[in-house]
């Protein structure tokens, strides 16, 4: 993810070579190391070539051509009018809008949680890592499993409208989550909270741990309160994590396509239907690869956005 | 990613201050939110695994009470048997453990060397090299796999049968096109890269001495000292291989290429045997968790590392 410039280009005074070596010795040792270092290279470079920059490569290019997926004729290029006809699809302003709902609501509350579930497991109390270790077995669930399984208990009569009944006495009746126009998102979003929010849970506790003891037992001896503690000690030491934990979990957000596939197919009237599920279904299911390429751009720009919001935030503050 | 690069050995300092001074009644409560997370985190796969042990029937009639969450009634491994009669699922698994193995075997040999070079040796264009590498560290899959789609499916492949040479068009439906393009890893040399550097140069300037090679130096100076980068970059890789959804949905067409979790998600659109699908569910979750609950430790330092380099 991200990424500092900070991060040295040069390895420094590596690889000196040995002071004995005479002139000519250390020239061809150099070339040797030249040959020898691009070689052990070149299988990762190949592959990231041909796996990751083509493509990327391909997707603003073919946006403006006519690329089907399987096709006997060549692709013809053709301008702009997959943008006009993007502009002007009603189903992509409702994925992109779907999109943006579930990031508006679960980047905050799945950030908060984690905060709070690190918090609340950063302690030396016996039996912790009991907590850590249950509290991260959903992430390393697979979502196409999770899924499957929520969608089964998120059923009329399945066990979350049953739970949900015994719990409040039968006050509350649930709803048809998935069919149900209006709660089909809320749902998907409760669900893939569950999911993920031990991953965040961790990366907030390294974080947590970062801050030295000495802070917190100093601002103890000053008097100061758990909240005093957490406003003027734990805070501002989170800086980078937050920072890292906003932008991960907003560009996962941004791509939310698994859940939508295996629980909704996009539906009920397109309410869950986003950017990705969108790309999928006219990149793969109609073969258009070339508007699908055209979608694919507009995630690929609100990504971007996010990475330089979050290049701001780090470079205005550090 | 952002600078937290002198946090990579985290002071486990910070314990719970305020709990030490009245510690019986807030100890009593967090332990108490504590317990109930433990419940809301982990019922619904107590659920599932429940319900693989259950007929159909049972599992509906157990939904309204606590036995959803208990092995009552008609339990018996008969989901787990009538799931590998259903559906090719022997095949699914043995598919998913095919590609994931070699996903991450040769994925850790073409990273590590790309980072020993990067990190280690003088070369011609290695600034570039690595700034490339870590731009690509922006960009999510899910950016170019419809261009990658199509790529693929353009792509040449050789094959040597019978003294001759055949050449062939288009990845799509193989194994080699759910492998290839995961192999090399942005994140995995940048992982190998930092993890290098921490590596004093002294060493290798002392088997130059004697006469080692380059890749004799990364093979048996460099590499046996990067074990935690390894296990790092093997759990990081494992994870989604094993996971892996959207890229063989759009490029596996036949049944019996197909890795498990593409497997399991056609199985839950064309047959609605919910306790075959809980059975198998639980069948393709439990080697994670195996290996998750054997190498907690190493896991979780894992996700943490790629929060404070990533």
């Amino acid at each position: 993810m991200a990424v500092t410039q900070e991060t040295p280009a040069t390895s420094g005074p590596r690889a000196k070579t040995p002071t004995t070596a005479t002139g000519s010795t250390r020239r061809v040792r150099r070339r040797g190391e030249a040959t020898m270092g691009a070689a052990m290279v070149a299988p990762a470079v190949l592959l990231l070539i041909f796996f990751f920059f083509i493509p990327v490569g391909l997707c603003f290019a073919l946006a403006f051509t006519n690329a089907r997926l399987i096709s006997p004729e060549p692709a013809k290029i053709i301008g702009f009018e997959n943008f006009t006809r993007l502009f002007s699809d009603p189903l992509f302003w409702k994925s992109l809008r779907n999109t943006f709902y579930f990031a508006v609501v679960v980047v905050p509350l799945q950030s908060g949680f984690a905060l709070l579930l690190a918090l609340l497991v950063n302690t030396k109390i016996r039996g912790v890592n009991f907590f850590r270790t249950l509290y991260f077995v959903p992430v390393v669930t697979s979502i196409v499993v999770v899924s499957i399984l929520w969608k089964f208990m998120y059923q009329p009569d399945g066990l979350i409208n049953n739970l949900l009944q015994t719990a409040t006495f039968n006050v509350v009746q649930g709803t048809d989550w998935l069919n149900n126009p209006t709660a089909a998102m809320p749902a998907i979003m409760f669900m893939s909270i569950w999911q993920a929010v031990g991953f965040h849970m961790v990366i907030w506790l390294s974080g947590l741990q970062t801050i030295p003891g000495e802070l917190y037992e100093a601002s103890e001896l000053d008097g100061a309160g758990k909240w005093q503690q957490f406003r003027y000690v734990t805070w501002p030491g989170l800086k980078a994590t937050r920072t890292f934990i906003l932008v991960t979990i907003t560009i996962a957000a941004l791509s939310l396509f698994a859940q939508i596939n295996v629980m909704t197919q996009g539906g009920p009237l397109d309410r869950t239907s986003t950017v990705v599920f969108q790309a999928v279904r006219v990149g793969y299911g109609q073969q258009e690869t070339a508007y699908a390429s055209t979608i694919s751009l507009v995630f690929f720009v609100l990504v971007l956005m996010v990475s330089l919001v979050q290049r701001y935030l780090t470079r205005e503050r550090g | 990613m952002t600078t937290l690069d002198q946090a990579q050995a985290p002071s486990r300092a910070a314990p719970a201050t305020g709990a030490a001074r009245r510690p019986g009644l807030r100890r009593a409560g967090g332990n108490l939110v504590r317990i109930l997370l433990v419940g809301f985190f982990a019922f619904p796969l107590v659920f599932m695994f429940m319900s693989s042990l259950k007929p159909d029937d049972q599992i509906f009639a157990d939904l309204s009470s606590i036995k959803a969450f208990l092995p009552v009634g008609d339990i018996s491994l008969a989901n787990y048997t009538g799931v590998f009669d259903t559906v090719p699922a022997a095949r699914f698994l043995i598919n998913s453990i095919i590609i994931t193995t070699l996903i991450v075997l040769v994925g850790l040999v073409v990273n590590s060397m790309a980072a020993f070079a990067l990190s280690r040796m003088r070369w011609r264009g290695k600034t570039v090299v690595l700034a490339a590498i870590i731009a690509t560290l922006v960009v999510p899959f899910e950016t170019f796999a419809l261009p990658l789609l199509w790529w693929v499916n353009k792509l040449p492949w050789f094959l040597f049968q019978g003294g001759q040479l055949y050449y062939t068009t288009g990845w799509l439906d193989t194994y080699r096109v759910q492998i290839f393009p995961f192999l090399a890893n942005a994140f995995s040399i940048y992982l190998f890269y930092s993890y290098f550097q921490s590596i004093p140069t002294t060493l290798d300037e002392a088997a130059r001495v004697d006469g080692a090679g380059w890749f004799r130096i990364y093979r048996s100076v460099v590499m046996p000292l990067a074990g935690p980068a390894i296990a790092t970059v093997a759990i990081l890789t494992f994870l989604p291989a094993w996971n892996s959804y959207l890229w063989p949905l759009m490029v596996v067409q036949t049944e019996s290429l197909r890795p498990v979790m593409v497997g399991i998600s056609y199985f839950q659109q064309l047959k609605v045997l919910w306790g075959q699908i809980m059975a198998y569910s639980t069948l393709i979750t439990i080697p994670v968790l195996v290996m998750f609950l054997a190498l907690q430790r190493q896991f979780i330092r894992s996700i943490a590392s790629a929060g404070v380099k990533g």
